[in-house]
């Protein structure tokens, strides 16, 4: 791997090593010693041109347990929000030395330029680009997802299980990110959303589009994943006529999750809105893995990080 | 270690003129761990405080070898699992980057842990010595042994860093050139030691990583 832009680069034996990477380095988290001398001297950037915490301190941990400098760079208040071009941000990362560059940003495809455009030549990680990838929060999930459905399995895919995503689709990068990965790894994918979040396309993906979450939940699922309704991108209105009535048909509720499996487990990307996709007490209830997707973060991106800069095979072979 | 051993498919990228010979069979093999058992508990330690860490791939099967022995001449009946380890190092490498990423395999420690006993690092081949350097910065982050010794099947000298063995299996001279190929039953199949001498030609081409 030379960057980690979008799950469509990875084959299925890529996936799977960056899995058991990230085992090792989940092995590696509960010793009393966290820190990981694997990239002492490296650089990593953080380029964030759109807000958002979770994901940042996650690579941010992730880069400082593998003993990694790390520097945030976010448009607010930066020479970005001054006027300056990707291409000159690029050139200047450039110069000031970075080793890897994760980058944020609205628009699908940024991550993609800057490993492509010769403006930078680090490996370059996608931390999300608009609506098109978040491929690091899509190995976060499969990972969450083997721990709890494949226990015990390091090696494998996943196999025969199968995955509802509902909500909002259309805005959702983590729902592409996780079509291509859960159906790479073998499971089998539905998503459920109101056909106005429904994105153009979607009948190539390799999954399943349905509009009744009851309908969904009735074929036994083994997880479900809720999405955020992304509603500072709904610029204009009319995806949806009320929220209470989103809740309603699309939520989570109390009433459908006791209609699950007793082995089905709840995911959701965060940050979630209590109430609204999701109901609180189902996302404090036992088959909740929430909290946990958020550890698992730090471990998959300590190990894409890993595959990415603990290597330098274009650097000029050392002599002994 | 891991420099030592490219997989044992490689074998047949070897140049016909590389000339083989064996240095220790099963049985020599078989009486070197016996002896190095004996002398880890005559160190004057016992069983009770010891643990075995093995440094994959092949310092792994060596540990639990050790281990077995140790337990059978104390009559030790605990789990050899609570004797016997592995210490992965690939994180504390000072090559990463100049290397192609290893995957790197599990670490698993006795359930009791490391602090205050005795802790016995196994791996098939002492070359540089960086290898074992790794593996003392892994333990730190694990915990706080007693003491540390080391043990090996194979010293083939010339090291880069101030580390010696405690055990020995064998003492080998090698040339840089010469590279030294150790077969285990549980990872390929047999027992045995071999050194190989690069024929003339271009020859040699896995032997620089140091």
């Amino acid at each position: 791997m030379r960057h980690f832009i979008s799950i469509a680069d990875l084959d299925r034996a890529e996936a799977i090593a960056v899995l058991a990477t990230a085992e090792h380095m989940a092995e590696t988290q509960s010793r009393s010693i966290r820190k990981l001398p694997t990239l002492v001297g490296a650089t990593v950037v953080n380029l964030f041109f759109e807000d958002s915490t979770r994901t940042r301190i996650s690579f941010e941990a992730a880069a400082k347990r593998l003993s990694a400098d790390v520097i945030n760079f976010s448009a607010k208040g930066s020479s970005v929000s001054k006027g300056e071009s990707l291409k000159d941000t690029a050139l200047t990362l450039q110069a000031m030395g970075a080793d890897a560059v994760v980058v944020r940003s609205g628009s699908s495809g940024a991550a993609h330029l800057l490993a492509h455009s010769g403006w930078i030549d680090q490996p370059i990680v996608n931390a999300g680009d608009g609506a098109h990838e978040h491929p690091t929060q899509a190995m976060l999930d499969a990972f969450t997802l083997r721990r709890h459905l494949r226990p015990g399995d390091r090696t494998g895919g996943l196999d025969g299980i199968h995955v509802v995503i509902v909500g909002d689709v259309l805005h959702s990068r983590v729902a592409r990110s996780n079509v291509l990965l859960l159906t790479l790894l073998g499971a089998r994918v539905t998503l459920v959303a109101p056909p106005a979040l429904v994105p153009v396309g979607v009948s190539a993906w390799p999954c399943e589009i349905l509009y009744d979450l009851d309908e969904a939940l009735a074929t036994g699922p083994d997880a479900v994943m809720m999405l955020r309704v992304q509603r500072e991108r709904m610029v204009g209105g009319g995806f949806f006529p009320t929220e209470g009535e989103y809740s309603r048909r699309y939520g989570l509720t109390t009433v459908r999750a006791a209609s699950l499996p007793a082995h089905s487990i709840v995911l959701h990307p965060g940050p979630m809105i209590r109430g609204f996709e999701i109901a609180g007490d189902v996302a404090d209830s036992p088959r909740s893995v929430i909290v946990e997707q958020v550890a698992s973060g730090v471990f998959v991106r300590m190990a894409v990080l890993y595959h990415l800069l603990a290597t330098d095979a274009w650097e000029a072979p050392r002599e002994n | 270690m891991h420099d030592e051993q490219p997989p044992a498919a490689s074998d047949g990228e070897e140049s016909s003129a590389a000339e083989r010979s064996r240095v220790l069979g099963a049985d020599q093999i078989r009486r070197a761990l016996t002896r190095i058992a004996h002398e880890i508990l005559e160190s004057g330690h016992g069983a009770d405080d010891l643990v075995l860490l093995g440094i994959p791939h092949r310092g792994v099967p060596l540990a639990e070898r050790l281990a077995e022995q140790i337990a059978r001449a104390e009559g030790d009946d605990r789990p050899l699992d609570q004797l016997a380890g592995s210490l992965d190092i690939t994180m504390y490498r000072d090559d990463l980057r100049h290397n192609p990423t290893r995957a790197p395999s599990p670490t698993r420690i006795p359930r009791d842990g490391i602090d205050g006993r005795t802790v016995v690092l196994v791996d098939d081949v002492l070359y540089s010595g960086r290898t074992i350097r790794a593996a003392l910065d892994a333990l730190g982050a694990i915990g706080r042994p007693a003491a540390v010794r080391l043990a090996v099947l194979v010293d083939r000298g010339h090291r880069q860093l101030p580390i010696r063995a405690d055990h020995v299996g064998k003492n080998l001279p090698t040339s840089r050139s010469e590279r030294v190929h150790v077969q285990l039953t549980e990872t390929d199949g047999t027992d045995a030691v071999d050194i190989v001498r690069p024929g003339p030609g271009p020859a040699a081409a896995g032997e620089v990583r140091a």
